[in-house]
């Protein structure tokens, strides 16, 4: 089970037994952003309060499985009170990590061996993001094995997406 | 085929003692097993254990080589060709009608039984054609709380359209069970009804012949999903006194891609078509056009050929085994399971819907300490386990019962005792994982 051991680390099951950053803040002034993974019925409320430039203040609620809460709450503490254009690189360099690209498709095109090419090669899948960083992302480099269980890269993404979303909202109703 | 030969075998010794006593002659699902290609597969370096046929059923080789053998030999598009295969493909598909309406019940199968892609195609039809032309603004349709999705969400589409349907719902107990203390009240002034046979999430079956002959008196016509119960029981559409019900094909072992609409054919003789387009006209012209009757007023397009040959195969494979006997075996099996998972996790394990009994069906939800049905799921994969974690399309029902998810075990007529015992090895597992 050492795929199992690698997707459930005992760092994510720390953060999932003891979410950091729980709650809600008061909206206004902070902002207030619900995702929700239809597949499962995960649900995560991200709010965050954008001052001077930065993230100063998050919190995180709703519920779900242990890989979206513990993600949610490892990204909780590497972005609160972080520059908006880190939190955005940050951001960048997780879904990067997410990236299902390499770790499903193998040389036979299907990656099950159906002998099924269909014509789509690794060239056509969507443009590779930026290299990943494991170094920069420091506690949330222990997500990474969830790559290798591609459907719940949704769950591990969901409150990223979330505060994707809450920092376009801030910086167009600033505009 | 071997289901002949297996289904045939009887007497085998060390079953349970926990089968009714005049229950049909048992099954004996090793030989069964052998008819599943998919079962001889290693997950994760286990033998697979297959617990997810309420989402979607194995094909047996019948309904493999059934499919592969059209397609190698016969297959020609249906309803237009006059060349030998073109009506050898015809007279297949047609058969395929006639052995699906036989299936339920129909006594007029050749103009009631509607093919569509599935059962959220079928139960769609109802509310787009028989909805939209006799509903208005105002209009009560009464559903319940255990309803899938798909017997939910196109009223509300419809409802939107149409201004606003007074949509109400038939509460569930806490043991699962529909209450249907007030079913007088809440069926009065009701133009339709759609009521879930058996429940995908509590395996509860419900009293539809009871709600179906209030919903009548009441001047309600009764739209039932027959998703689950179809697969898993006898049914009879007679007995169940419907106007309509929806099935599919990959929950009985037939392929995706293929689903059941049964109408009364008067109700569908009334109905405007569904999608437009070849096969469901008798006249087109720059200005107008005339459909065709039903049941291809409601098949536009090249219908799912190979696939209605498919289901047919499998209604044979089903049929051989023996329906009765299927569900005696998944009723003692959920019997079993009921007390194994008590017997071994305690109070650890939480589970959804009924006692094992006549109302209930071989579909097991279950909650294991505060671990999300998420992790639980990932951690039975790695015991070869497939099992079905999510709120299984029924929201509605997922907050009635106050959780977000559960872990959906369900039974076929190849699974046993040992399938159990994994289950419940895996549970353990993730109890020492999330401690």
């Amino acid at each position: 089970m050492a795929d199992l051991e690698e997707l459930y680390r005992e760092i994510i099951l720390d953060h999932y037994r003891s979410p950091r950053n729980r709650g809600e803040l008061e909206s206004p002034p902070a902002h207030r952003v619900e995702g929700f993974n239809p597949l499962c019925g995960d649900e995560v409320v991200v709010s965050l309060l954008v001052e001077d430039g930065k993230l100063a203040d998050l919190k995180i609620g709703g519920s779900g499985c242990s890989i979206s809460q513990s993600s949610a709450s490892l990204m909780s503490a590497a972005v609160k009170g972080k520059e908006l254009a880190e939190v955005r690189r940050l951001i960048g360099t997780f879904k990067g990590m997410m990236s299902i690209h390499e770790a499903t498709l193998g040389p036979d095109g299907d990656g099950l061996g159906l002998g099924l090419g269909g014509g789509l090669d690794d060239e056509d899948e969507a443009a590779d993001p930026e290299p990943v960083n494991l170094e920069a992302l420091g506690e949330l480099a222990a997500l990474q094995g969830v790559v290798k269980f591609p459907v719940r890269i949704k769950c591990a993404t969901l409150s990223w997406n979330a505060l994707a979303q809450g920092l376009d909202e801030v910086a167009a109703e600033a505009s | 085929m071997t289901a002949d030969s297996s289904a045939g075998t009887t007497g085998t010794t060390g079953t349970t003692g926990t089968a009714p006593a005049p229950a049909p002659a048992p099954l004996n699902t090793e030989a069964l097993r052998k008819d599943f290609p998919l079962l001889a597969r290693n997950v994760n370096g286990r033998p697979i254990v297959y617990l997810d046929s309420a989402s979607s059923a194995l094909q047996p080789h019948a309904v493999i080589n059934a499919m592969t053998r059209y397609y190698e030999t016969t297959h020609a598009n249906v309803h237009r060709g006059v060349y030998a295969t073109a009506e050898e493909s015809t007279a297949l598909y047609e058969r395929a009608r006639l052995v699906a309406g036989r299936f339920i019940g129909a006594r007029d199968a050749a103009r009631e039984v509607v093919f569509t892609k599935n059962t959220t195609e079928s139960l769609n039809l109802v509310a787009h054609s028989w909805g939209r032309a006799n509903l208005r603004a105002g209009d009560a349709v009464l559903l319940t709380e255990m309803e899938h999705h798909a017997n939910i969400v196109p009223w509300m589409i419809l409802s939107e359209e149409l201004g606003g349907l007074d949509l109400r719902y038939i509460p569930i107990d806490d043991d699962g069970r529909l209450v249907l203390d007030d079913l007088d009240r809440l069926v009065d002034g009701v133009k339709v009804v759609g009521v879930s046979c058996m429940s995908n999430v509590l395996g509860t079956i419900n009293p539809v012949r009871v709600i179906a002959d209030s919903a009548h008196a009441a001047g309600a016509l009764v739209v039932a999903d027959g998703a689950q119960l179809v697969p898993h029981a006898p049914v009879s559409v007679e007995e169940l006194g419907v106007d309509f019900i929806a099935f599919s094909g990959h929950k009985m072992m037939g392929p995706t891609g293929i689903g059941v609409l049964w109408g009364l054919a008067s109700l569908l003789e009334e109905m405007a078509p569904f999608l437009g387009g070849g096969g469901m006209i008798l006249d087109v012209k720059l200005d107008s056009f005339r459909p065709a009757p039903p049941p291809a007023r409601f098949e536009a397009g090249t219908p799912p050929i190979a696939e209605a040959i498919g289901l047919m195969a499998a209604i044979g494979y089903l049929g051989e085994v023996g329906m009765d006997r299927i569900r005696a075996h998944e009723l003692a099996l959920t019997e079993h399971a009921l007390a194994r998972l008590d017997e071994k996790l305690g109070p650890d394990v939480r589970i959804f819907g009924p006692p094992a009994g006549v109302d209930r069906g071989g579909v097991i939800s279950l909650a294991y300490r505060d671990v999300h049905a998420h992790d639980l799921a990932q951690v039975l994969d790695q015991f070869g386990v497939c099992v079905r974690p999510g709120h299984h399309c029924a929201k509605p029902l997922m907050r009635r019962l106050g959780v977000q998810a559960t872990a959906r075990a369900s039974l076929s007529l190849f699974s046993d005792e040992h399938d159990i015992e994994v289950l419940i090895e895996g549970l353990v597992e993730a109890g020492r994982l999330f401690g």
